[in-house]
């Protein structure tokens, strides 16, 4: 349904539409999943209730190179010496679901170690520390929303969720798109698995197509003779509702 | 046309990746005139979450953003982010430095003053989103069209903030009673 485009004057006295975002709610995983037995206490049970996309949900902060360190993006060079394991380059486009790339955003990473052990307090299954790993990364998408990482193949880990749980080897990815609707928390998987049939992350997405999207494609072109494989991963946000000001005028 | 990413949960070491130091503060620390939004994240036990992290977006006091997007123009507040990001702590609360944000045109009519929280945590496999409202705001708040929108009191009753010495608090509930208002974004 549509409202009649009213004059300008008068429509900037009353009001402001905008164009929002397309809603996904297919895609995601419900809050409420009963393999991944720690969203039992942590899901809302009231329905959610629909929130116009406005000036607010439209808009996101503008974050700048200035939140960008120069070895940000190479998680292989923040010690002093080279961390344990073999040498990735992660890299990929930013994209939303009208296809077009979203250009300067920031593209937040973590992950465990090669041995699949983070660094973190809780973290204390019996694998060691590797000193020259912190696991943390960021940079910026360029013009054509291309982003790219170096690091080290994180190792699988086990956790407590069900008996002989492991999470499949995985890195953590944080983006804000240019837009609060966009904002996304996920997980980078790779190819071929073994781990992801036991996996409540992995089978809490509801349609298998939409978790293929979570792995990345080893990348044979991008890889670096005698140096690192490649893998690509694009991400896609949400795109644009068409804007009411677009439509047609309804008759009726 | 490619079809969206799937979210996944930022787990249980959400805090070695995202946390920044100057995460909590929406405008410079000192700013005057700035004011502590400050809460506790709850679960559906009455539990305090610890491995939470929750974010604020919103308009300066002028009701604007700084972005390309705003049909009325981007407007750079000098030292106001107008973005928070606080991990919760050992006590699962949480603390945002900012300043008030100011009434916003919406589509038929103005939206009362507002700030948009996104929550994650390990046990989420996707965000949740509300929002904070102001407690002295009776007259804008009773026109928004999003509060309108939630037609139970007590329900509404959980998107208002409690004004305090330094500030409000706002206190989230993932469940259970008193759960917070949560909306489909
Ligand atoms: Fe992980």
């Amino acid at each position: 349904m549509t409202t009649p485009v009213e004059p300008e004057e008068t429509a900037r006295e009353r009001g402001l539409t905008v164009p929002g975002y397309r809603r996904d709610h297919e895609v995601h995983p419900p809050l409420d999943f009963s393999g991944y037995k720690s969203t039992a206490l942590r899901h809302p049970k009231r329905a959610l209730t629909l929130l116009p996309h406005m000036l607010t949900e439209i808009t996101s902060p503008v974050l700048g190179e200035d939140r960008i360190g120069e070895l940000d993006n190479d998680l292989t060079r923040q010690h002093d010496g080279e961390p344990q394991g073999q040498r990735i380059i992660v890299h990929g486009r930013v994209l939303d679901s009208d296809g077009r790339p979203v250009p300067n955003t920031l593209v937040e990473i973590w992950q465990a170690n090669a041995g699949g052990r983070y660094r973190h307090v809780n973290d204390n299954w019996p694998c060691p520390l590797d000193p020259n790993f912190t696991g943390v990364g960021r940079t910026m998408t360029d013009a054509e929303g291309r982003y790219r990482f170096t690091t080290i193949q994180p190792g699988a880990y086990p956790w407590k969720n069900h008996d002989n749980a492991w999470r499949p080897a995985h890195i953590h990815f944080s983006l804000f798109g240019r837009a609060f609707t966009q904002r996304l928390v996920t997980q980078m998987y790779f190819p071929g698995d073994p781990l992801f049939f036991q996996d409540p992350m992995w089978n809490s997405i509801p349609d298998p197509a939409a978790r293929e999207r979570l792995v990345a494609r080893f990348d044979y072109a991008a890889t670096v003779p005698e140096w690192a494989l490649a893998y690509e991963w694009d991400i896609v946000l949400r795109g644009r509702e068409e804007t009411p000001f677009e439509t047609e005028v309804d008759d009726d | 046309m490619p079809d969206t990413t799937p979210s996944q949960t930022v787990g249980p070491y959400l805090h070695i990746g995202l946390p920044w130091p100057d995460g909590p503060f929406a405008v410079e620390e000192g700013t005057s005139g700035g004011i502590w939004i400050r809460g506790t994240l709850y679960d559906g036990a009455g539990q305090p979450v610890t491995d939470g992290l929750i974010e604020t977006w919103q308009a300066d006091p002028d009701g604007r953003f700084d972005h390309p997007d705003d049909p009325r123009g981007a407007v750079r507040r000098p030292g106001f982010r107008g973005f928070g990001r606080c991990p919760t702590d050992a006590h699962g609360a949480y603390g945002i430095f900012t300043l008030k944000p100011g009434p916003l045109p919406g589509p038929r009519g103005p939206q009362a003053p507002h700030i948009d929280v996104s929550v994650f945590a390990r046990g989420m496999l996707h965000r949740v989103v509300t929002r904070i409202y102001f407690p002295e705001e009776q007259t804008a708040n009773a026109a928004d069209p999003v509060l309108c929108a939630v037609s139970d009191p007590a329900v509404r009753a959980t998107l208002i903030a409690d004004a305090t010495d330094d500030g409000y608090r706002f206190d989230i509930r993932l469940q259970g009673e008193n759960e917070t208002a949560f909306f489909d974004i």
